[in-house]
């Protein structure tokens, strides 16, 4: 639960951005990384980037993660399954 | 990171032997527990070397009477709990939360603090009430979360607040001193957020190594050899094996939000007892968004199932296989203690990859 995933941020916007998880988009929150751009590696963990970290690091982790997590990899950043959005 | 496992092994083996006596090495965290027996490292590890777990997976390490407030906020009309999914089978003294889902309350599982406060946003009719749990790596995100309903204005979104701080158990170990320890491998993404700085009054107060390190196979047995030439040494020293993601100062925007909107207390630990300075609370500014105090529910004491010793095994004083209800009574499908529930538990490793060992005559 203390996971953290890699992800490369395609778009930013105030304090929100777009992450590629590997193929995979997903909306975070950069309120916790101020200094991060379009183009830099993120770890991020429920929904937030909590720090930066260089390309090489990032992939390496990935190829670990995908081997581990399987589809939990996109869970442990925060993502929802598809239909299970904000309707309550 | 271009040493192969084959050589980390070896330096392993060499500094094992320099020690001379049994060395006993706590992975505090539940990733790394998960990790190692994922990747077979048990098997490979030198005789005198022995690794315990420690108090590092946050849903075992919940509060029973957290997890009994959670029920009751579920049972109360117009509220909905939104929780990371780990929490749903966690059994406090009556029952779960899935079984109160299934029984009609609303319980939702969310992969992120901004789901829940989503929730609350666009239900404004609902009472959201979010579970903070998790560790320093998880508590930021709760944290920025309540400061976003704060910004818009929601009065329907809170948090039973249950978020712990790793340092303050590692201590407390070590203060009740019934269980050698001679290093701590330390988590690698709660250490992103508290640096590794951090346990230094690990190292200078108590004497003992501490090494971040990350996930992979080769990062741990590198945080492993780090922590043995230490001992080996007699040296206390906080070193960081991590240091491509974790930092001496952590992320201080994260550290900032913490101290802006928590204020550190005593805290219950499920089977621990209340350790001192050692959880996390909404402070005054914030105590609107504390659903114990915007529901007026009162923390109860814990009584915990009389077979159970997770406790024990989240401190390093059992292994799960001591405990007579570990893979009898206690299954992943019929968990007693929280250790079997989490995916990162203890136990629930032990059984899941013990039987791998087994059928490697390991």
């Amino acid at each position: 639960m203390c996971l953290a995933v890699p992800g490369k941020i395609l778009t930013r916007a105030g304090e929100e951005a777009t992450v590629d998880l590997q193929g995979n988009q997903l909306r975070i929150s950069t309120v916790l990384t101020p200094e991060v751009r379009p183009g830099d590696w993120v770890l991020i963990h429920a929904g937030f980037a909590i720090s930066q970290l260089d390309e090489q690091e990032a992939l390496e982790t990935w190829d670990y993660l995908r081997l581990a997590l399987g589809e939990d990899i996109a869970a442990a950043a925060g993502q929802e399954p598809p239909g299970r959005t904000s309707e309550a | 990171m271009s040493r192969s496992i084959d050589e980390l092994r070896a330096e392993l083996t060499a500094a094992c032997r320099a020690v001379g006596r049994p060395v006993q090495i706590m992975e505090v965290c539940g990733t790394h527990t998960v990790s190692i027996f994922r990747n077979g490292l048990r098997p490979l590890l030198p005789e005198n070397l022995r690794l315990v777990s420690g108090p590092g997976c946050p849903v075992c390490v919940t509060a029973q009477r957290h997890i009994d407030a959670a029920l009751e906020l579920a049972a109360r009309p117009g509220v909905l709990i939104a929780t990371y999914g780990d929490m749903m089978r966690v059994p406090g003294r009556r029952g779960s939360l899935e079984r109160q889902r299934a029984a009609g309350a609303q319980v939702r599982v969310v992969n992120s603090a901004r789901s829940a406060f989503e929730l609350a946003r666009d239900n404004p009719a609902q009472q959201i009430v979010f579970l903070g749990v998790g560790f320093e790596t998880t508590a930021p995100a709760t944290v920025a979360t309540v400061l976003a309903a704060e910004r818009v204005g929601l009065d329907n979104f809170t948090v039973l607040m249950c978020h712990k701080l790793v340092v303050p158990a590692m201590a407390a170990l070590l203060d009740a001193g019934d269980v050698p320890l001679d290093g701590f491998l330390a988590p690698g993404h709660v250490s992103v957020i508290i640096g590794a700085a951090a346990y230094r009054p690990i190292a200078e107060r108590y004497r003992r190594p501490v090494v971040v390190a990350g996930f992979e196979p080769d990062s741990i047995l590198r945080g492993l050899v780090a922590l043995v030439r230490q001992i080996a040494g007699g040296r206390a020293a906080v070193e960081n094996a991590y240091s491509a993601v974790v930092r001496d100062e952590g992320n201080r925007v994260a550290l900032d939000l913490l101290e802006r909107v928590c204020v550190v207390a005593d805290a219950p630990w499920r089977a621990l007892g209340v350790i001192p300075r050692s959880g996390l609370e909404l402070g005054p500014a914030y105590r609107r968004f504390d659903a114990l105090e915007r529901f007026d529910v009162h923390l109860g004491e814990d009584e915990d199932h009389p077979a159970c010793r997770c406790g024990e095994v989240i401190t390093g004083r059992v292994l799960p296989a001591d405990c007579a209800a570990f893979g009898r009574a206690c299954t992943p499908l019929t968990p007693i203690g929280p250790c079997m529930v989490s995916s990162e538990g203890t136990c629930a490793a032990w059984y899941k990859y013990g039987q791998v060992l087994a059928e490697r005559g390991a």
